[in-house]
């Protein structure tokens, strides 16, 4: 071999590096898609809007022992997850434009592991949702709810744990499509009814409901994110006024495991040649 | 092993579901040689492509890329390839520049060595002054270039290419095998790529022929003219059927019809057209007369035509 291709190898391709670049080229992308970004800003805002405009009015929880919950205060949290769903879940649709672009085999002939590829994709996807969310919390604390510093930086923590879970599981569904209409009707049938059934739209009752409530993780993503929204960490009693929530650790536990079942989930289907790889 | 071989595979054998695409390939390709694989679309390249590249796994018989066993060690063989897929891989929304650092990310590239790698590919291959143009905005001709760029940017000592030259004018064809015999001459680089084009092919150093899975011939391009056994007659008349028969028992050799035409393969090809036009007055409609072409090495091989209609390979 001659010099000049005895160098290839002076370092093996880091996996991180993979993932970091991954994850810069999905925010690059975003961020020059005009109509993309405004999207992503006008819906919070839209949200800020309705709720600011009308709804401010008292709201009184089925089942709840206090009055004063206001309509706002229930619904914020649910839509912040609603923000953080839509957005995290249409992100990882570019996988299905990268595979028609041509791009991702590029990447899948690369010496990347498949799960530095996952990461990098969710990890973009997420960030993206994440900045749609810290938008809503900020124009939230306009009307109404005060938030403390420390409160705001756990909050922001925990929605990114929310948006990973939740592009991963976009990216598990957009693995196998060939289609964005595809993606649209699997979004309608499945991931809607997953958030309309998550206690962000109306709290469990006795019905069977509450068994679906119960088994849908993204309803203890609502609920931690609820109590974390009220949490007064100066105050002992922490279970007002959400007497009816999972506990904070059940919470907190659920969506963890929940975003890593996800990755870990996505990272297999990844690693399976799937006929859409096969593009030409 | 052998040690000079770029790429050795035996007995390769591929499907999809019940439909065999590639089967029973054997054949290796020396290290520094510009390889070609020809053959018509559904022939098996674009599978044969796929399973080099890693793209698809092995599914039967065996093959190593500079010794290492596509079964076992594709990630090592990832490092050592470029790939340049028929398919664009480019990201439109970035920049030529953009495209390049991803790509250089993605095999470990970084800092100093990754600008200067950047910045020779792109004055190698007259892009510098497009580097910060989006891909959008870019010819077919020049996302060609900058998709060579990609595939070379790690300094793989194996370049492998679809159907490179799909959509391509003649200059930017030309162009690009002048680009190709220079990373052989000037990095060592071994060069494997498809085509459906036959005169394509012929600018190769060896070509393989492959038919509807089948590899039907390998050598150099003059070898495998060699091998045709002199110049080819093509008659058309209202019934070759008929007059093959009577040409082969008139003069005693083999005449073969090929899609409605009386075909021959005789040496001195020119004085024998005279005399088959004068012992069948009025039957001969058109005579053609070609010395021998990579064309005629398929047909002889296959026994069919090679059907070129222009269309890239699909499935």
């Amino acid at each position: 071999m001659t010099e000049s291709t005895a160098t290839i190898n002076e370092r093996p391709a880091g996996p991180w590096l993979a993932v970091w670049t991954l994850c810069q080229r999905e925010l690059v992308r975003f961020f020059r898609q005009r109509n993309r970004v405004i999207g992503a800003v006008g819906q919070p805002v839209l949200f800020w809007i309705l709720f600011g405009a009308g709804f401010g009015s008292s709201f009184s929880m089925p089942g709840g022992d206090n009055g004063h919950t206001t309509y706002f205060q229930y619904y914020f949290p649910g839509t912040l997850v609603l923000i953080i769903l839509f957005t995290a879940i249409f992100a990882t649709i570019s996988i299905i434009e990268d595979r028609r672009e041509g791009f991702l085999q590029a990447v899948l002939v690369a010496p990347v592991p498949r799960w530095a590829l996952v990461l990098g994709k969710v990890f973009g996807g997420s960030l993206i949702a994440l900045a749609q969310g810290v938008l809503f919390l900020a124009l939230g604390m306009t009307i109404g709810i005060p938030f403390s510093l420390l409160q705001i930086l756990v909050v922001i923590l925990y929605m990114f744990v929310i948006a990973v879970g939740l592009t991963a599981l976009g990216f598990t569904i957009a693995w196998r499509l060939d289609s964005t209409q595809g993606f649209h009707a699997i979004m309608s049938i499945f991931l809607i009814p997953m958030w309309l059934l998550s206690g962000a739209f109306f709290p469990a009752d006795d019905s069977w409901l509450r068994w679906v409530l119960r088994v849908n993780p993204l309803t203890y993503a609502v609920a931690g994110l609820r109590r974390l929204l009220y949490w007064d960490p100066f105050s002992q009693a922490a279970d007002v006024p959400f007497p009816d929530l999972p506990s904070p650790s059940v919470c907190y536990l659920v969506t963890v495991l929940f975003s890593a079942a996800s990755l870990i989930v996505a990272w297999q289907t990844a690693r399976r040649t799937t006929k859409g790889d096969l593009l030409s | 092993m052998n040690s000079s071989s770029a790429i050795r595979v035996t007995g390769l054998t591929h499907h999809y579901d019940d439909r065999c695409a590639v089967n029973d390939l054997s054949f290796d390709v020396e290290v520094g040689e510009i390889f070609a694989f020809v053959g018509p679309n559904g022939g098996g390249k674009t599978t044969l492509f796929r399973v080099l590249s890693t793209l698809v796994p092995l599914q039967k018989g065996d093959a190593a890329i500079f010794g290492h066993s596509l079964r076992t060690d594709a990630s090592e063989i990832r490092r050592q390839i470029g790939v340049v897929f028929q398919a664009p891989g480019l990201d439109h929304k970035l920049s030529v520049d953009e495209n390049l650092r991803h790509q250089g990310h993605l095999y470990g590239l970084t800092a100093a060595s990754l600008r200067e790698r950047c910045d020779k590919m792109l004055s190698q291959l007259g892009l510098t002054a497009r580097r910060g143009d989006l891909v959008e905005k870019l010819s077919g001709g020049l996302r060609r270039r900058v998709e060579l760029a990609k595939g070379m940017l790690h300094r793989p000592r194996l370049l492998l290419l679809d159907e490179p030259s799909t959509g391509l004018d003649p200059a930017a064809r030309n162009d690009l095998w002048t680009y190709l015999r220079q990373i052989r001459e000037q990095e060592d680089v071994t060069v494997v790529l498809t085509t459906h084009l036959l005169e394509e092919a012929e600018r190769a150093d060896r070509i393989a022929i492959l038919d509807k899975g089948n590899l039907v011939a390998l050598d150099t391009p003059d070898a495998l003219r060699d091998t045709v056994g002199g110049d080819a007659i093509t008659i058309q008349t209202a019934d070759s059927r008929q007059l093959a028969d009577d040409i082969g028992a008139e003069f005693q050799f083999p005449v073969e019809v090929i899609d409605g035409a009386v075909r021959l393969e005789q040496p001195e090809g020119h004085r024998l057209i005279a005399r088959i036009v004068e012992a069948f007055p009025g039957r001969v409609d058109a005579v053609t007369f070609s010395r021998p072409s990579l064309e005629d090495v398929f047909i002889d091989r296959t026994g069919h035509r090679f059907c070129q209609d222009g269309a890239p390979e699909k499935g």
